[in-house]
């Protein structure tokens, strides 16, 4: 029997569901009825509104979808007036205040208390910039992801560009396309060390080489099913299936309608195209694809080009995570900027906007790991850009804990997650910086920091994975980790291996420091930590450190969940100011 | 009086009539169940994976992770409140429950 919500997108999905947003923005947020909320929630995520979680009624995330990360010319200050204007809400956040834009690792914008009545207005100035929320989340073809400097890098063996922007083109707002059984995500990568994580998508075009009659073709192999949701994380399979450039619009149109109409629509647990790989195996989907859905013969699998897959990899990588200073092939350079776990501020987002302006060609672009980069800057114009105040806060050349650390939006906002995500990653990150020595020659040392096992940070696939848990201390429930080691991608990718479990949240920076002093007092000559990780079983792992309470102190080891708003001076879920109206005025239950 | 229970946000909620009720993130108690070895278990709940009423208890199979031990799976159907009149009476997470 399909679900609850097939039986709602049956009645009303897709474009249409705008007419339906706009008339209850001009009504107010009292106009949708009570008992038709849960299902115009459910809808309003096809248009990148995502009701905020309980104790926040009326507020909404709002995602905006960025294909490859790409920010045109005066975008970024167009989504830094609005995060500045609308994203306010009742209260502030003590790390980064009233108004802010949160980068996210699949390439998109998502701002924060967001009301109703002001979605017109915001999408009438997105859309002025070129910009939209449009099947941002909901069940649909999501934002497309890719190598951030696509065209602009001197690492590629194709530049991606044209196509994540066609695909986005032809997929997005697509009638045909518009209900999948549940979310699709797409990453198409052309550069040599594999920036677009295509092995965690549920299609990705990987860069291949295959001789056909007599011609060499640069293109792409097709893998599928790959995703790090719940407990049961999936690389992408390789389908055996090579495409031209030419062609990855259709055997997108072709996979897409394959799970259009054979993904679950009874069970939304099982929905995602991996686990129909899963249950079909790599050569049933080639055989249906073939079969029902391309009309002219599959090319098998052509030569991978992932020997030189070093992003996110855990060793040496010639441009890493693209923080930093590089050249682009047309001799101007790109400037990568570390935005601690992926949040700016409004007004330092305007100001980043000036920036590009002013040393670059105004095009700003974001990457996987939730930093921004600066293109198209010439030459002569690099000191000057390195000397901005601006750059001391977002740091082309940050510490490796700040570069390295990454967090999903947590129980700030999030209806899924367990614990609170970003702000403690901050303090983490800090503590980290200021207690623990990493060995001279680590750069990069990765931790990503996912609230539940949604996975939106990517835990299983960096060096130290931490996955939100509770725990029990000194008869208080605490908020704890699960804690991952060793995962990456690169040519051979390697989920982490889950050796600490439940470890009270303020214990975490303790057992990293521990667990990397170990790693220097024994680790072979030049030896990266994930291939320290590797080189041990599960037991040696789990006796390498403990856990252990230090001076770091964590204010959010309470269950903020059950708050209205972790930060709030007083965040008693009875006490909420929520739901409001459009002028920010509590609604109580006896309007 | 009819009453209307489903999840939403891949299983974050159990909606009762559209509002928000019972939510992931807390940690319930289990006795006689069969989820894992403990006595009584302890059990982080990370989603809901069905929602159903045998008439005036709604119950709920929850996907969640003993504490105690680290076992992790589905339990079986577990009450969550009792709807009495068309109003829903949530039960206290904190309290034993037993699934069956």
């Amino acid at each position: 029997m399909p679900s609850k919500v097939e039986g709602w997108k049956d009645e009303v999905y897709g474009a249409e569901i705008r007419e339906h947003l706009f008339e209850f923005a001009e009504q107010g947020w009292e106009a949708i009825p009570d008992d038709e909320h849960d299902a115009w929630f459910e809808r309003f995520k096809w248009w990148g509104l995502y009701h905020q979680r309980s104790g926040q009624e009326s507020y909404f995330m709002m995602r905006i979808g960025t294909p490859n990360g790409v920010l045109e010319p005066g975008q970024l200050q167009a989504v830094g007036e609005i995060a500045d204007e609308y994203a306010r809400g009742p209260a502030d956040n003590p790390e980064f205040g009233g108004a802010y834009c949160d980068w996210t690792t699949r390439q998109s914008i998502q701002l924060h208390w967001i009301r109703i009545e002001d979605v017109p207005a915001i999408f009438e100035k997105l859309e002025a910039n070129g910009l939209s929320t449009i099947q941002a989340c909901g069940d649909s073809w999501r934002n497309i992801v890719g190598c951030p400097v696509a065209g602009k890098d001197k690492h590629e063996h194709i530049d991606a560009w044209p196509i994540a922007e066609e695909l986005h083109e032809e997929f997005k707002g697509n009638d045909a396309y518009s209900n999948m059984p549940r979310k699709w995500k797409v990453s198409v990568t052309g550069c040599d060390q594999g920036c677009g994580q295509g092995d965690i998508n549920d299609l990705a075009f990987e860069p291949a080489r295959k001789e056909i009659d007599g011609e060499e073709i640069t293109g792409f192999n097709v893998r599928i099913g790959g995703g790090l949701s719940r407990k049961e994380p999936r690389f992408a399979r390789d389908i055996d299936v090579f495409c031209t450039p030419e062609e990855a619009s259709d055997i997108s149109a072709g996979m897409s309608a394959l799970f259009r109409d054979h993904g679950d629509r009874d069970n939304r647990f099982n929905a995602r195209i991996k686990f129909l790989v899963d249950e079909w195996g790599p050569e049933k989907i080639r055989d249906t694809l073939q079969d029902e859905y391309i009309d002219y013969e599959l090319e098998t699998a052509g030569e991978d080009l992932r020997e030189n897959y070093t992003y996110n990899a855990g060793h040496d990588e010639v441009h890493g995570d693209h923080v930093g200073v590089h050249e682009q092939p047309d001799g101007n350079y790109y400037v990568g900027l570390n935005v601690l776990v992926g949040r700016m501020g409004a007004a330092d987002t305007l100001e980043l906007a000036d920036l590009a302006e002013k040393y670059g060609s105004g095009e700003t672009r974001l990457t996987q790991r939730q930093n921004v980069i600066l293109t198209d800057i010439p030459e002569e114009n690099l000191d000057d850009l390195l000397a901005e105040p601006l750059l001391e806060d977002y740091s082309p050349d940050p510490h490796p804990f700040m570069r390295g650390s990454i967090a999903c939006t947590g129980t700030e906002f999030c209806s899924l997650s367990i614990v609170e995500t970003k702000n403690r990653q901050v303090r983490y990150a800090r503590w980290l910086k200021d207690n623990v020595e990493l060995p001279a020659d680590m750069m990069d040392f990765h931790v990503h920091l996912s609230g539940c096992t949604a996975s939106c940070a990517q835990p299983q696939i960096a060096d130290i994975s931490l996955r939100g848990m509770k725990s029990r201390k000194d008869d208080d429930v605490v908020e704890a980790f699960d804690i991952g080691l060793g995962g990456g991608l690169g040519e051979n990718p390697h989920f982490a291996d889950w050796i600490e479990m439940r470890v009270p949240a303020d214990e975490v920076p303790g057992y990293i420091g521990n667990l990397l002093d170990v790693f220097e007092a024994e680790r072979e000559e030049e030896e990266s930590f994930r291939e320290f990780i590797a080189a041990r079983d599960e037991e040696e792992l789990g006796e390498l450190a403990d856990p252990e309470e230090t001076d770091y102190e964590d204010p959010y080891m309470h269950n903020t969940k059950q708050t209205w708003y972790p930060y709030a001076e007083d965040d008693d879920m009875e006490g909420r100011p929520t739901p409001a109206r459009a002028d920010g005025t509590p609604i109580s239950a006896d309007d | 009086m009819t009453i209307e229970v489903h999840t939403l946000d891949d299983g974050a909620w159990i909606s009762v009539n559209n509002e928000r009720r019972i939510s992931v993130s807390q940690l319930w108690r289990l006795a006689t169940h069969d989820f894992c070895p403990c006595d009584e278990a302890d059990v982080l709940v990370e989603a809901f994976r069905e929602v159903g009423v045998s008439y005036p208890s709604i119950e709920a199979r929850i996907v969640g992770e003993c504490i105690k031990c680290g076992t992790d799976g589905v339990t079986d159907w577990v009450s969550v409140g009792r709807a009495i009149d068309g109003d829903f009476y949530p039960v206290v997470p904190e309290s034993v429950h037993f699934p069956g």
